[in-house]
C-alpha cells in the first residue's frame, strides 16, 4: 500500500495511520516511536513510548521515572508489530549513527517499507554503532545541512584545532559551547584520541548524560565539574564544557581569561560563530554534510525521498535534478540550531 | 600570504581590541618586508585596486556548481567571497601560496585573462580559509572588524611612539611602507615628509548640547556659519596641488576650477560649494557636481566650484596647527589675499557680544536657507585631527541631526514591497554599533531606488526578513527630540526620525557616537 496513504505529516510530527502512533512527536501523544534522546525529538508526557534502551536511559535521565506511562525497549535489529494484529505494521530499529541510542525506524506495511532516519551522520562515532543503509520504498530524511556550503571536516582536526589553541593561549580557560548529550561526549572522546589526558571540566548541565554515558560502558576519562573547583583561576588553560547558552552567561564570568569555543556544524558559517561571539569556531556535527546526504541517499537508493525539516529546498532541487523521486514534509518544531 | 590568511582569520574571530593588537604586532615582528607592509595596507584599506571583480569569481564559481544550489547556498550565507569559498571544490593536490607582495604583484601585472587563470590556479589549490582570505583581499573587502585608526593605533604600540605622529605620516607614506617600519623598528630617523602633497586627518566637532548655548562664555568663542556642502582639504606645496575630501580621496579631477590659479602654498580647510560670482548656491547645485568624476566644460561653467574656507594648517611650509584658531584665523586672512583667488571665500565671522545675541544669530541662521546652522570654535583651539571635546561645536538648525550608520533594512510594504525600504540605523559606542532608530522615510523614490539598490550589494546575513548590511553608509538622520528609553539597548529613543540626507561620501567610522546621541537629551 502506498506509503503517504497510511504515513503523514500532523502538527504533531509524522503519524503512522495504520499503527496509530506518531514518530518524534513534538506534543504528547498516546503512542510515540521514537528516533533518539534530543529534547526536540524526545519529549515527556506520551503515554507509551517505543525506543532503544538506551534512548529509555537518556529520556528518564532528562525527565524522570515517569517520563511516560509505558516503555517498551527495543533492540537494534529486533522486529516488533503495532496495529491490527490482523494487519499489522511492523517496526524494526537500525543504528542511525547520530547519538548514543539512534536509530532509524523502518515500518513496513502492506509490503511498502518507510526507513525514517531521523538525525544520522556517516563520520566514525565511538558512542554508538554506525549508521546502516537499509533497503527501502521510501527513505524519511532531515536537511539540516543541505547545502553544497556544509562540509564536515574530520572531528581529529577540530580537536587538534582545540589543542593548538590550548598551546597558544596557556593563560585563558578554553570554554567550549557543546550540546549536552551527544556533541559534549563526542568531543571529550576526539581530544582523548589525540593523546589529552588531562581532567576535562564540565559545567552542572552536562555531568548527569556524561554519568549516562560512562553507565554505557563509553570511558570519558577524569572529568571534574566546575562546581567543584574552589580557586577558578586554576581552568586557565584547561578546557571547560559547557552549553551553548551558558558561553555568555554569566556564569562564564567567574571563569579565567575565556576564550569562547564552540563545537557545532553551524560554525562553518561565520557570521554565525561572529553572533555568538565565539572566537575559535570548531565545526563538529552529528548530522550529515551535504555530500554525505547525498552519498547516503545514492547507497540506500529508495524508491522515493521525503524530506522533514531544515534546507530542503535545495536536497529537493538536486535529487530532482538527479532524477529521485522527491518531497518536502516541511514538518516543524524540530530545533535544528539548539541540538547541534 | 599563508601567515597573512592565518592572521585574518584570527583577527576576524577576535573580539578584544588588546588581542587584535598583540595578533598584528606578533605577525609584524614575524613577518618580513615588504609582505607586512602590504599587511597593513590590504587592513588599512590603502590597497587602492582590486585584483579582480566579484563577478569574474561568481563566474568562475558558476562554471563548476548549478546555479540553482548556488543562489540557495549564497541566499544562506549571505556573502559572496565565503560563499564561493565553501562551495569551491576541495583541493585534490594542495599548492603552496607565494609572499603577500607576490601575490598581489603576481595579479597586478596580470591582464584580465591571466588574472583568470591565476585565481583558478590558487583557488583550486588551497584551504577554504585561505579561498575567503584571498577572496576578501582581492576584491577589497577585508573586513576583520580592524579599522583603519586602529591599525595606526596598533602601528604606534608596535613602534612605542605616539599615534598622532602615525597620523601625520600615514597620508604621505605609501606601501609597502618599509620607510615607517624602519622607523618604528629604530633603523631610521622617522620619514621626511615636508613639501609632500598629502592629505592631513582632519578637526571635526560635536554637536552642540541644548543647554551650552546659554552657557558658554561668548567672548570665547568664534561663530561661523555652517555651510551646507562638504568638507575639502585644499594642499598647496612647492611640489604640486590637489583637493582632498575629508576621508583623504583625492578629488581632483572632479575639480579643476578649484585648483586652477593658486599657487600660494598651504594647506586649507574649507567647505566645497558651487559659488557663482561670490554667491553660494544651495547644495543640490553642488550635488551635480559631486555626481559626476569627470565633469564636463559646460558643467563646470554652470556650477562653477569654489571654497568657503575656514582654517589653515600649514601656512607656506610652515606648520601652524599648534597655533590658536585665533592666531590661525589671521594667517589664514593673510594667506587669501596673497592668493587672491576669486573662487575662495573666507568664512565671515558672525559678531556676537551676549548669549542672547547667539541666540538670535542662530534663530538668523535657521532662516537661512543656505545655511545649515551655526559652527562654534573656540578661539584659543589648536588644530587636533580627530573629534577633540569641548573644542568645536556645530549647531544645527532646526531638527536635530546624527550621522548614523545604517545596520539593517527590511522590504517596505504596498508600493515599496518590493524594494528596501525600512532602515534601522545605529550610533558608536567605542568599535560597536548599537541600533538607535528606524527610519522609513526622507529620501526620493530615486534615492529609494539607490538604497534598495546598496541593501542588495551590501546585504551580509538574514533574519528572517531583516536583511543586515555591511556597516559602511552613513545617512545624516533629522528628528524631533531623543529621550531616553529602557526599551533600546542604546538607551535612547528618537522622535519622528527620518531621512535628512543620505551620507554617500561619509565613512562609517566618522559617524556620531552614543555619546554625541546621548547629548542631545533635554534633561
Amino acid at each position: 500500500m502506498q506509503a503517504d496513504k497510511w504515513l503523514q505529516p500532523r502538527d504533531n510530527g509524522l503519524y503512522c495511520v495504520a499503527a496509530d502512533c506518531y514518530i518524534d512527536p513534538t506534543a504528547p501523544v498516546n503512542r510515540a516511536l521514537i528516533t533518539h534522546g534530543h529534547a526536540d525529538h524526545a519529549i515527556s508526557g506520551h503515554h507509551s513510548v517505543v525506543a532503544t534502551a538506551p534512548t529509555i536511559a537518556i529520556m528518564r535521565t532528562r525527565y524522570g521515572e515517569d517520563m511516560a506511562q509505558t516503555v517498551e525497549a527495543l533492540d537494534y535489529g529486533h522486529t516488533i508489530e503495532l496495529g491490527d494484529p490482523d494487519d499489522p505494521v511492523s517496526c524494526t530499529f537500525y543504528p542511525a549513527g547520530h547519538i548514543l541510542g539512534s536509530a532509524q525506524i523502518l515500518l513496513s506495511y502492506r509490503g511498502t517499507r518507510v526507513v525514517i532516519s531521523g538525525d544520522y551522520k556517516r563520520q566514525p562515532d565511538p558512542t554508538c554503532p554506525p549508521f546502516t543503509a537499509i533497503d527501502c520504498d521510501v527513505f524519511i530524511t532531515e536537511a539540516t545541512f543541505a547545502l553544497p556550503v556544509f562540509k564536515h571536516p574530520p572531528i581529529e582536526q577540530e580537536c587538534k584545532k582545540l589543542l593548538q589553541s590550548l598551546a597558544l593561549f596557556p593563560e585563558r580557560c578554553h570554554l567550549v559551547g557543546v550540546y549536552a548529550l551527544g556533541k559534549c561526549q563526542r568531543m571529550i572522546l576526539g581530544l582523548r584520541a589525540l593523546g589529552y589526558n588531562q581532567p576535562i571540566y564540565l559545567h552542572g548541565a552536562q555531568r548527569r548524560l556524561c554519568d549516562l554515558y560512562e553507565e554505557h560502558g563509553i570511558r570519558l576519562g577524569q572529568l571534574i565539574d566546575v562546581a567543584d573547583v574552589a580557586d577558578k583561576s586554576e581552568l586557565a588553560g584547561e578546557i571547560v564544557l559547557a552549553p551553548p547558552s551558558a558561553l555568555s552567561d554569566r556564569w562564564s564570568r567567574s571563569l579565567p581569561e575565556v576564550r569562547k569555543a564552540m563545537a557545532s556544524g553551524w560554525m562553518q558559517i561565520r557570521a554565525r560563530a561572529h553572533q555568538r561571539q565565539v572566537e575559535l569556531p570548531l565545526i563538529v556535527s552529528d548530522h550529515c554534510d551535504w555530500q554525505a546526504l547525498l552519498d547516503t541517499i545514492d547507497e540506500v537508493s529508495p524508491g522515493e525521498v521525503w524530506i522533514t525539516h531544515g534546507r530542503e529546498d535545495a536536497l529537493l532541487h538536486q535529487l530532482t535534478t538527479k532524477g529521485v523521486k522527491a518531497r518536502a514534509l516541511s514538518l516543524i518544531g524540530y530545533d535544528e540550531d539548539a541540538t547541534d | 600570504m599563508e601567515a597573512f590568511s592565518q592572521l585574518l582569520q584570527q583577527l576576524y574571530f577576535t573580539s578584544s581590541n588588546n588581542e587584535k593588537s598583540r595578533l598584528l604586532r606578533h605577525y609584524l615582528a614575524h613577518t618580513a618586508d615588504p609582505d607586512r607592509g602590504w599587511a597593513i595596507a590590504a587592513l588599512a584599506g590603502t590597497l587602492k585596486f582590486e585584483f579582480f571583480k566579484r563577478n569574474a569569481v561568481k563566474n568562475l564559481m558558476l562554471e563548476r556548481v548549478d546555479p540553482d544550489l548556488f543562489a540557495m547556498s549564497y541566499d544562506y550565507v549571505g556573502e559572496m567571497s565565503e560563499t564561493v569559498a565553501h562551495l569551491w571544490p576541495d583541493a585534490t593536490t594542495s599548492i603552496e601560496l607565494p609572499g603577500l607582495a607576490e601575490l598581489i604583484d603576481q595579479f597586478r601585472q596580470a591582464n584580465r585573462e591571466q588574472v583568470k587563470a591565476l585565481l583558478l590556479h590558487y583557488l583550486s589549490g588551497i584551504t577554504a580559509e585561505q579561498r575567503w582570505s584571498l577572496l576578501k583581499l582581492g576584491t577589497r573587502g577585508l573586513r576583520v572588524g580592524l579599522s583603519a585608526r586602529s591599525v595606526k593605533r596598533i602601528l604606534a604600540e608596535y613602534g612605542d611612539v605616539p599615534v598622532s605622529e602615525i597620523e601625520t605620516l600615514w597620508h604621505a607614506l605609501k606601501p609597502p611602507y618599509r620607510e615607517l617600519f624602519d622607523w618604528l623598528e629604530g633603523r631610521a630617523e622617522k620619514p621626511d615628509i615636508s613639501g609632500a602633497v598629502t592629505f592631513h586627518p582632519v578637526m571635526l566637532s560635536h554637536p552642540l548640547p541644548d543647554d551650552k548655548a546659554t552657557q558658554l562664555s561668548v567672548e570665547d568663542w568664534l561663530v561661523e556659519y555652517k555651510y551646507d556642502g562638504i568638507r575639502v582639504q585644499l594642499v598647496i606645496t612647492e611640489q604640486g596641488k590637489a583637493l582632498y575630501s575629508r576621508t583623504g580621496d583625492d578629488i581632483s579631477e572632479s575639480f579643476p576650477d578649484v585648483l586652477a590659479g593658486i599657487e600660494e602654498p598651504g594647506v586649507i580647510d574649507g567647505e566645497l560649494l558651487v559659488i557663482n560670482d561670490g554667491k553660494i548656491e544651495y547644495f543640490n547645485a553642488l550635488q551635480q557636481r559631486l555626481n559626476r568624476k569627470k565633469p564636463t566644460k559646460k558643467l563646470i561653467a554652470e556650477r562653477p566650484a569654489g571654497i568657503v574656507v575656514y582654517d589653515l594648517l600649514t601656512d607656506n611650509d610652515e606648520d601652524i596647527t599648534s597655533l590658536p584658531l585665533i592666531k590661525r584665523r589671521q594667517r589664514l586672512e593673510h594667506w587669501l589675499s596673497r592668493a587672491s583667488a576669486n573662487h575662495l571665500l573666507i568664512s565671515p565671522l558672525l559678531s556676537v557680544d551676549s548669549n542672547a545675541q547667539l541666540q538670535q544669530t542662530y534663530a538668523d541662521a535657521a532662516e537661512d536657507a543656505g545655511v545649515e546652522g551655526l559652527m562654534l570654535k573656540r578661539k584659543d583651539s589648536s588644530y587636533q585631527p580627530g573629534r577633540p571635546s569641548g573644542q568645536w561645536y556645530k549647531w544645527k538648525r532646526e531638527a536635530l541631526h546624527l550621522d548614523a550608520v545604517v545596520m539593517y533594512a527590511q522590504r517596505g510594504h504596498g508600493k515599496r514591497s518590493s524594494f528596501y525600504s525600512d532602515f534601522t540605523f545605529g550610533v558608536w559606542q567605542d568599535d560597536t554599533l548599537l541600533p538607535i532608530g528606524k527610519a522609513y522615510s526622507g529620501f526620493t523614490d530615486e534615492e529609494l531606488k539607490k538604497l534598495d539598490n546598496w541593501v542588495r550589494r551590501n546585504a551580509m546575513g538574514r533574519f528572517g526578513p531583516v536583511r543586515e548590511v555591511k556597516k559602511e553608509l552613513v545617512v545624516e538622520v533629522a528628528f524631533d527630540a531623543i529621550h531616553p528609553s529602557t526599551r533600546h539597548k542604546s538607551g535612547v529613543a528618537l522622535r519622528f526620525p527620518r531621512f535628512h540626507r543620505i551620507r554617500w561620501d561619509k565613512p562609517a567610522s566618522e559617524a556620531d557616537t552614543l555619546a554625541n546621541a546621548r547629548a542631545l537629551i533635554i534633561e
